[in-house]
């Protein structure tokens, strides 16, 4: 006699908790074939303003952690994904269709573009800092600092992939992420969230909201507490109205992009969400 | 009487940079490229004694400023970045970085020459060509500066100048066949530019606004700090975007920084901008002593205490006398707003986390000054302020091999050294055989835009 | 009294009256600053926000008092007295904590020579604490006397009286009944306000002790036909809880409390929140903290 299963109820990830919409909204998930899956918290623009209170609170502590810290808490992930990378496989194959081998080949993809990015934190600023030689008896070093709050609308397959490839290099530098994961296919993204829950990323450095982007990025764009937004995924909404919105508070833009996942681990991917900070300090006569 | 560009002048102007671009300076080598630029900065190092005084005479600043500081700094900027060339495949972004295209630059009147140098040297030595336009009040330099490109027998169409107002920078902005923006100014046209870039391919950098925190703890070097002070906030009558225009004082040495500063102000000499011995010159214009004058009775109305210089004023032209506010809270406006002018408002700290909070309670992140006798505070502090540039123990320092710009809303991108190279350049993709064609854009007009018909008619909307 | 809090709490607010609530919220708050770092610095820039909490609104209304220690006083009269002068009535009041405060171990002349101290010095309104330790012991009357003493030192040369608000300390009395007998207490020894929380203990206000001090002073009033303010204070930072503690007024106590001679807000970072929800009512777009100023 076959064992009747239990289904998973999935939560947006707020704050390092699981939980519902404050709206007390939901949606319907179906996978590749139109069944039914599982009704998924559908987030509130109070969501997404807490997502970003929580962000902003995260954000000190994150950035101010040892670059090597940070590294190793990005390895982590990747070792706890490993070990759940069956669940992440059926989770990817059941929203996308397409094969096994897809899907798994999505997952470990996903895994290895956080080493790829983990072993970045200690190393990007030597590429991308530098001392300066100016004239005059000044000691002039510029180094890259994390933006902060980091609004992300990732919605698009490889829907694990895409989410992955989008907050790993905003965490680098020690960004916080707000993320939207897609919307059609946000399962494994909520599944990611739990990993990021048990793999020693502090709280609220990464929160995750299931839900209708079309409907919440407006407000994560004019919201005045968030430093950047990464529309990589964003061809499908209105993304030029988001972008003028963002504007009013200069926020820093990536716009959509359609070059293959691929092409997405890069240091430039780091980079776009970092300032250069440039320090002039006196040196003495001797 | 200096001509206002129109719609026809900017189409040709652009239309003649993309020319140039095409046929002749995208074609160039860098070594060439680098030996034109070489060749303006010699011709500005030539010439630099008339530019000086057509900058004061133009702008206002005491000529001691624009002969030490202005055009030294022009000369060098060019020399800087003359040398890149030939060398953009050490850049940081691979080999054989390519340029962008056409650039449409927009330049403030506080710096004109040396806003200019700014925004041409690295356009031209990444293989970009371009269209500036000077601020309105301040076009004259530009044009002297045009005189010498001829002078260095650049191709025509590299550089473009073009004069006028807002309408003028809107049109060249907007332009289609603009690859890249730069600007330079106020933190609501950013906003504006900002606005009209979104869904188009163009690459921006925004230098704006800022409320420079000029950080003073008890155990500074004081006499050198107050001539910090002094120069973080009465360089160039105070029109900087970098300013350090809200002094922190620790509490405990409020008293003897202020006696010192006054003491210190009195002997500064206002006057014409010509004579060498002026520290202060005149106001860039009546619209901005307007702006200032406002500003500052706001500050008495709110309860702030006004002290100034008590010298005698001109009786021709546009003055103010350096001016300190004491009493000042962060909830007063004269600590929010950037005022462009020579107002210093002092507010008080306890501890250093105190010091930290309050600089960075700003939207605005461009510069902050720190003075204390103890590297690893100043350090420890550095770390913490949201700032693109700071300055420990000096004040208003700028150099071609220094970056310089903001967080938040003082803008995005850097200007001087590798990084300003960067805003200038895009890298090439590569597989193992080879490039394989230029990420991004170099031809506005094989791109086809995301969704055109939206963005047209947002554009509408909009207008 | 949990459930009752709990109802209270899941009213809606519409839009309209939302705004209505922040301004409200703001003109009930005593702005505080009890820190034993104070300075006079800190006093001066506090008074500032008081009067003008958002330089970018001019329309944003000033809080209800400023509350210091004693020994501040006088730097809060001075920072507030031009303003002050001009309102004509409408004036922000200047509140000292007095009595040995926080933990109110003192004697009663010490007390006493504290709060005759800080009303020369010009303060409107006393924050005086009950001695907690008396009362769990049972000493009841003692507590009695000392209000009553305090509020004969509030008098001022001119026969005046500075307002008197007795902090019960809610989270140390710890039970409702406690708390219900206190009131009563205060209220009999002579307080014009009775407040729940120094700031200084956890749980600091919260709104289940706040409703059972609202019933007091409306029982109170239907006794005696004269009403007695209630203060919340501590650990109330968002809008949102304001909103609750005003609808628990509204419907508890009554309308007529809504009203800074009768209800006020302990606090120093809730204003921040409400100026953060005033700037989007505002804007349409969610703020920042960049946007609202520090002390």
């Amino acid at each position: 006699m076959s064992r009747l299963m239990i289904p998973k109820t999935y939560k947006l990830y707020l704050n390092g908790a699981f939980v519902r919409s404050e709206s007390g909204r939901s949606y319907k998930v179906s996978d590749d074939n139109g069944i039914f899956v599982a009704n998924v918290a559908m987030a509130s623009r109070k969501d997404a303003r807490e997502a970003v209170v929580a962000a902003r609170v995260a954000f000190a502590g994150w950035s101010g952690a040892s670059a090597y810290n940070r590294g190793q808490v990005l390895y982590r992930i990747a070792e706890l994904m490993e070990g759940r990378r069956e669940q992440f496989v059926e989770e990817v194959y059941r929203a996308e269709g397409g094969g096994k081998e897809a899907a798994a080949s999505q997952v470990e993809g996903a895994i290895d573009t956080w080493v790829w990015y983990a072993g970045w934190a200690d190393k990007y600023a030597q590429v991308a800092g530098n001392a300066n030689p100016v004239s005059g008896p000044y000691f002039n070093l510029s180094v890259p600092e994390p933006t902060g709050v980091v609004a992300t609308i990732a919605g698009r397959r490889p829907c694990l992939l895409s989410l992955v490839s989008l907050i790993a290099p905003a965490l680098v530098s020690g960004n916080t992420v707000v993320a939207f994961p897609s919307q059609a296919h946000p399962l494994p993204a909520l599944s990611l969230s739990e990993v990021l829950a048990t793999s020693d990323v502090p709280k609220g450095v990464v929160n995750i909201l299931s839900g209708s982007p079309a409907e919440i990025a407006p407000w994560l764009a004019s919201h005045a507490d968030v430093n950047a937004l990464d529309l990589t995924g964003a061809e499908d909404l209105n993304w030029i109205e988001l972008q003028m919105s963002a504007a009013e508070t200069l926020k820093r833009i990536i716009p959509p992009e359609t070059a293959a996942w691929a092409a997405w681990r890069s240091l430039d991917r780091i980079l776009a969400f970092t300032e250069i900070k440039t320090i002039w300090h006196t040196k003495s006569v001797i | 009487m200096i001509a206002c560009a129109d719609e026809k002048d900017v189409d040709a102007a652009v239309a003649a940079a993309r020319r140039a671009y095409e046929t002749v300076w995208s074609k160039l080598s860098g070594t060439d490229r680098g030996k034109y630029l070489f060749r303006i900065a010699r011709l500005i190092q030539e010439r630099s004694r008339e530019l000086a005084v057509a900058e004061s005479l133009d702008n206002g600043k005491p000529i001691k400023e624009s002969r030490d500081v202005d055009l030294p700094l022009v000369a060098a900027w060019f020399f800087y970045y003359a040398g890149w060339a030939d060398k953009l495949d050490h850049a940081g972004l691979g080999l054989d970085p390519q340029p962008l295209g056409v650039t449409a630059q927009v330049i403030p009147w506080n710096f004109p020459l040396l806003m200019l140098a700014w925004k041409i040297a690295p356009a031209l030595t990444a293989g970009n060509t371009v269209v500036l336009k000077p601020a309105e009040s301040t076009s004259l330099t530009a044009l002297l500066f045009a005189e010498i490109v001829q002078q260095a027998d650049l191709p025509p169409g590299v550089i473009n100048i073009i004069t006028g107002g807002g309408d003028t920078g809107r049109l060249l902005v907007q332009h289609p066949d603009v690859n890249k923006v730069a600007f330079t100014g106020s933190t609501v046209v950013g906003r504006e530019i900002a606005r009209a870039v979104a869904g188009t391919q163009k690459k921006l950098t925004l230098e704006l606004g800022g409320k420079g925190a000029n950080i003073v703890f008890d155990d500074a070097p004081l006499d050198q700090a107050i001539e910090g002070i002094v120069n973080g906030i009465f360089f160039n009558q105070g029109h900087v975007c970098c300013a350090g225009s809200r002094l922190l004082v620790q509490e405990g040495i409020h008293d003897d920084v202020i006696e010192r500063l006054k003491h210190r102000l009195s002997t500064l000499r206002l006057g014409d901008p010509l004579d060498k011995n002026t520290d202060i010159g005149a106001i860039n214009s009546a619209k901005q002593l307007a702006r200032i004058e406002a500003l500052s009775s706001a500050g008495e109305a709110e309860g702030a205490v006004r002290w100034s210089v008590p010298c005698r004023l001109p009786p021709k032209g546009y003055w103010f006398p350096p001016t300190l506010f004491t009493g000042v809270s962060t909830h007063h406006a004269i600590a929010r707003e950037e005022i462009f002018g020579p107002v210093l408002s002092v507010l008080t700290f306890r501890t250093p986390e105190e010091a930290i909070a309050k600089a960075n309670n700003t939207p605005y992140g461009l510069s902050a000054g720190i003075w204390s006798d103890k590297g690893s505070r100043i350090l420890a502090v550095a770390d913490k302020l949201r700032a693109g540039v700071i300055w420990a123990n000096t004040f208003n320092r700028f150099d071609p091999a220094s970056p310089f710009g903001g967080y938040k809303e003082s803008g995005y991108g850097r200007e001087g050294g590798r990084h300003g190279l960067l805003a200038y350049l895009q890298p090439r993709t590569w597989t193992g055989d080879g490039p394989v064609g230029q990420r991004g854009t170099v031809k506005m007009s094989s791109v086809k835009p995301v969704k055109p018909v939206e963005r047209s008619r947002k554009a509408a909307r909009k207008a | 009294m949990e459930q009752r809090a709990a109802a209270l709490s899941t009213r809606s607010i519409k839009t309209s009256s939302k705004v209505l609530a922040l301004d409200k919220i703001i003109e009930l708050i005593d702005l505080t600053t009890l820190e034993g770092a104070d300075t006079p610095g800190k006093v001066r820039s506090l008074a500032t926000k008081a009067i003008q909490p958002d330089p970018s609104d001019r329309g944003t209304p000033h809080v209800a008092a400023l509350c210091v220690y004693g020994d501040m006083v006088p730097y809060a009269v001075d920072a507030l007295r031009d303003f002050n002068r001009s309102r004509n009535g409408d004036a922000i009041q200047i509140a000292a904590v007095a009595t040995a405060f926080p933990s109110g171990r003192a004697s009663l002349e010490v007390k006493c020579a504290d709060t005759a101290e800080a009303v020369a010095a010009g303060a409107d309104e006393i924050d005086m604490v009950i001695d907690r330790g008396a009362f769990l012991s049972g000493r009841h009357e003692e507590v009695f006397e000392q209000i009553r003493t305090v509020k004969e030192a509030c008098q001022r040369p001119d026969g005046s009286y500075a307002h008197l608000k007795v902090i019960l300390e809610t989270g140390e009395l710890s039970t409702y009944d406690n708390v219900h007998k206190a009131s009563w207490l205060a209220i009999l020894a002579g307080a014009d306000f009775i407040k729940t929380s120094t700031g200084k203990v956890v749980p600091a206000a919260t709104l289940p002790m706040t409703l059972l001090m609202l019933e007091v002073v409306r029982d109170w009033y239907r006794l005696t036909s004269k009403r007695v303010g209630v203060k919340p204070a501590g650990g109330i930072r968002s809008s949102k809880d304001a909103i609750r503690y005003l609808v628990a007024v509204a419907e508890t106590a009554g309308e007529a409390w809504l009203h800074p001679s009768l209800f006020r807000f302990g606090a120093s970072s809730l204003l921040d929140d409400v100026l953060l929800q005033r700037q989007r009512m505002k804007t349409g777009h969610y703020s920042g903290p960049d946007y609202v100023t520090i002390d």
